[in-house]
């Protein structure tokens, strides 16, 4: 009898394991949502943000000029 | 020369750019499994490569200049479109690394193309590294010139060669289909052509202006 009611649990345990797998994977990830389109908007603002470093970074070159006149 | 001074297809660029916002970020895109809507990053990070390649091959045209005339302000040129490339390859070696997060599952995977790219980003890195160790103007501007011009071929080799002939993840290599076969039927050419032109006159516009503050420093120091 106890070796039955194990083996039902184990069978049963096995049941909800299975149960849980087939629900949807639930991740709390925004890059993931809306078919990863923020994926391409984080492009663009790196893009943005490396030509803005560089344009300072020029800035700073000219100021030095401008100085030494 | 008189290029760089005028001002219309700069204008012509922004339009450009500003364009590809519009009609990369709303035209019709393919749909397909796992990429999704990252597939409009072919409109961005693309376009960076085509821009580092435009002031790379003006950097190596201004270097075989430098060699047959000497003129200091060729090699000027070409150092400032080696130092806009260089910004151009870290853009779309850091956008291809979140495409790839997205896509491939990791930044850096160690794909053929990532791993050759790196090489060939550290072998443009030695050209800057050369070139301030050498003091003497005119050996130093030799001795980089000669070097550019080595380091370009080996560079396309390493990107658009070497990935190509194995197994990578990277569109257009190992058997995976390269996204021009999805261009045809679907109107993306309408967003990526301008936005590879767009992108190579930008890069040029900054190197211009940074051959220009440079031709000014080296007036001064000359005097």
């Amino acid at each position: 009898m106890k070796k039955f009611t194990v083996l039902l649990l184990l069978i049963l345990s096995f049941a909800t394991v299975f149960a849980q797998q087939s629900q949807p994977v639930e991740m709390a990830d925004v890059l993931r949502s809306s078919g990863k389109i923020y994926v391409v908007v984080v492009t663009i603002v790196i893009i943005f943000a490396g030509l803005a470093f560089y344009l300072f970074s020029i800035d700073k070159r000219l100021k030095k000029i401008e100085k030494e006149k | 020369m008189k290029f760089i001074y005028q001002t219309w297809w700069k204008i012509l660029a922004v339009l450009l750019v500003l364009s590809t916002f519009y009609t990369g970020l709303l035209f019709k895109a393919p749909r397909l499994p796992i990429i999704h809507e990252t597939i409009r990053n072919l409109y961005f990070h693309v376009p960076m490569w085509m821009g580092m390649l435009t002031v790379f091959v003006v950097s190596v045209y201004f270097s075989i200049k430098y060699l047959r005339n000497g003129k200091e302000e060729d090699d000027l040129a070409s150092v400032e479109c080696v130092n806009t490339g260089l910004l151009f390859y870290s853009l779309g070696l850091l956008t291809g690394m979140l495409w790839a997060k997205y896509t491939w599952g990791e930044f850096w995977s160690g794909d053929p193309k990532q791993n050759s790219a790196a090489i060939a980003f550290l072998l443009y890195c030695a050209y800057l590294v050369l070139r301030n160790s050498i003091d003497e103007e005119q050996k130093r501007a030799k001795i980089s010139a000669i070097y550019n011009i080595f380091a370009f071929p080996v560079m396309i080799v390493l990107i658009f060669v070497l990935p190509r002939m194995t197994d990578s993840l990277h569109p257009g290599s190992g058997g995976n289909p390269a996204f021009g076969k999805y261009d045809l039927d679907n109107g993306m050419k309408v967003a990526f052509y301008p936005a590879m032109l767009a992108w190579s006159f930008m890069a040029i516009w900054i190197a211009s202006v940074r051959y220009r503050i440079r031709l000014i420093e080296y007036k001064k120091n000359e005097i």
